[in-house]
């Protein structure tokens, strides 16, 4: 009985994690900054993926984002996790360089919301060097609000506007 | 170029031969006014008492051809032009060419009054437009009170035909003033953003325009976002962010020499760059480690001075007119609010207390008031005085956003966002009472409006 009931627990979280990861991935994929592939057009099908590619972080990561409260900038316990998971790849590809995109959602106002997206960006580049990766491998950017990656104007939406986003630097 | 005259009491002087011979007018009331340029969709509100003011077609002693430019076409043209700006101050309900008949080369100095009082009009407006021997125009501006009989403005302008819409705004201009009291605004220009493309990947581009959208122009292409211009107090260039390369950070935008250069170089983003009244300085934020603080640095470079120096977020700024004080926005008491300090940074001193988040201070060329976007709940615009009173909201939309002064401190620009994945943004007018409030058309959307002063 106790084995079948983990097992079943086993199952229930592996099933919200399935539900999270999609509900993770946007149906709207955010633009791309020029020069930064997100690797998401060469590896299709059967493709081997690049090691350090966007796409080898992605297949290896928990998440390429974490996400934050209305005019929050701490990261909190899911974010940590988030991150050290972007550590651990960083540490086996220490040759990667990658962009921290700041992002906020609309309701704010334009100039502010620059400087929160710098704010998270830097909370998430700062996180990631406490966990041993050198901050010189990581740039940092703030789109504010001019970026959303879902563009509904509901409290969903800007949930997951109000973002940092790493992203691999392509040589 | 434009250059005031002098005009001469009696036109018949200075007129075309063919003017001595006094031809007769055509009957007036008979010919019906030809129908009017369709005229802009109105959106927005008016105030109900306005002043009825005819504005005929400004007449010619002869048609001439001067840059491709007819003289009569011309007279109808700045016609409706300063029609177009007396009606979008808000105070006036014009009579333009397209609904009064026109007028013949002698009435310009000699109106028939009970005409326009037959058309309940309190004031009418005459003008007259001629070449004159080196390929430029002249332009004649008349106001009359109809009831008193008496000539309330005279003024004349020398102009490259390619400036006609100037000698519009500078005959509105004289009329608003001598009626309102009020100084001037017509003639003037805004730095804006053209905004295209899906809300996920907007395209923003560097754009000019007269105030009333006449002579749209496109600084950039594009291909890298530009947000928040503000124009030089001397129009020459305009300050703005530019995402070019992937960084954020302020240019000088050189607006005859098609040139840009940054304003400070530096590996940190700098953003909401703003210009002191004189155009020596220019302020900018900064964000170091993720700390934003605003700066000081003079217009051709040089070492910025650090103003602010708070783990609060501080951004943004704008001058007082006398160039004396800045009025910023801070986050260091928990949220956004409104502060005001000395140029050097000394004695901050927090002035919104009235509930909610204030951001985007400006502060009005009369030096009496400050406008804002104040968020609670939706984003609303609204003015204040320097020291944080009489609070006025005078917007009630969803997201208005980023107010920008008239030259005369009278009249706002904004923009307003529209909710959901189609959202849009559109740039809007609203005068100092809240009642007049006007929809700006705009080649694409716009957004981040930024007004200058009177052109001289």
């Amino acid at each position: 009985m106790t084995i079948r009931k983990t097992t079943a627990m086993i199952a229930a979280i592996a099933m919200l994690a399935v539900g999270a990861c999609s509900k993770k991935a946007p149906e709207v994929l955010p633009p791309n900054p020029d020069g930064i592939d997100d690797g998401s057009g060469g590896n299709t099908g059967g493709n081997t993926v690049i090691p350090g590619s966007q796409q080898d972080f992605l297949n290896n990561v928990s998440s390429d984002r974490i996400f934050f409260g209305f005019d929050q900038y701490n990261v909190d316990a899911e974010d940590q996790a988030t991150l050290a998971s972007q550590a651990q790849w960083l540490q086996r590809n220490s040759a990667v360089r990658v962009l921290l995109e700041g992002h906020a959602d609309e309701r704010g106002t334009r100039d502010y919301n620059i400087a929160l997206g710098e704010r998270r960006a830097n909370a998430a580049k700062n996180y990631l060097a406490s966990l041993g990766v050198d901050p010189s491998r990581i740039e940092v950017i703030s789109y504010g609000k001019e970026r959303p990656a879902e563009l509904g104007s509901t409290e969903e939406a800007y949930a997951k506007n109000r973002r940092a986003v790493t992203v691999v630097i392509q040589r | 170029m434009l250059r005031p005259i002098t005009l001469p009491l009696a036109l018949m002087l200075t007129a075309a031969p063919v003017l001595a011979q006094e031809t007769p007018a055509p009957a007036p009331t008979a010919a019906p006014p030809a129908p009017t340029e369709p005229r802009e969709t109105i959106e927005g509100t008016l105030s109900q008492d306005r002043t009825v003011i005819a504005v005929p077609a400004l007449a010619t002693p002869a048609v001439t051809t001067v840059a491709g430019l007819r003289t009569d076409s011309l007279g109808r043209q700045i016609a409706e032009v300063i029609a177009a700006d007396l009606e979008r101050s808000g105070l006036y309900a014009p009579l333009g060419p397209g609904s009064v008949r026109a007028i013949t080369m002698p009435e310009v100095t000699a109106p028939r009054f009970a005409d326009w009082q037959a058309r309940d009009a309190e004031n009418v407006v005459h003008g007259f437009v001629r070449t004159n021997s080196t390929g430029g125009l002249i332009v004649g501006c008349y106001l009359y009170d109809t009831q008193l009989g008496s000539e309330l403005v005279r003024q004349g302008f020398e102009i490259q035909p390619s400036d006609w819409r100037r000698a519009a705004h500078k005959c509105a201009d004289a009329i608003y003033s001598r009626l309102s009291g009020e100084a001037p605004f017509f003639d003037s220009r805004v730095a804006y953003i053209a905004e295209s493309g899906p809300k996920g990947n907007r395209i923003k581009r560097l754009a000019i325009m007269d105030s009333d959208g006449g002579n749209h122009r496109f600084i950039t292409n594009g291909q890298a976002l530009a947000i928040s211009p503000r124009f030089s107090p001397d129009y020459k260039k305009i300050v703005y962010v530019s995402y070019l390369d992937d960084r954020v950070r302020v240019f000088i935008y050189d607006v005859d020499g098609k040139t840009q250069k940054l304003v400070t170089e530096s590996r940190n983003a700098t953003f909401a760059p703003r210009w002191s009244p004189d155009g020596t300085q220019i302020l900018y934020s900064m964000a170091i480690g993720g700390n934003t603080d605003i700066y000081r640095i003079s217009a051709n470079g040089g070492t910025p001075v650090r103003l602010t120096n708070n783990p609060g977020i501080d951004v943004g700024g704008s001058f007082s007119p006398d160039g004396k004080k800045i009025v910023f926005e801070s986050d260091r008491s928990g949220g956004q609010q409104i502060y005001t300090m000395n140029i050097d940074g000394s004695n901050q001193q927090r002035i919104s207390f009235g509930g909610g988040r204030y951001a985007t201070p400006e502060w009005s060329p009369r030096g009496d008031l400050i406008a804002f976007t104040k968020m609670s709940g939706d984003f609303r615009i609204g003015v204040m005085t320097p020291s944080g009173g009489g609070e006025r909201l005078l917007t009630n939309d969803w997201q208005d956003e980023a107010p920008t002064w008239s030259p005369n401190g009278r009249v706002l620009q904004f923009f307003r966002t529209t909710r959901g994945a189609t959202g849009k943004s559109s740039l809007w007018q609203v005068d100092l009472t809240g009642v007049n409030m006007r929809r700006l058309q705009t080649p694409q959307d716009g957004s981040d409006p930024s007004w200058g002063p009177v052109l001289p």
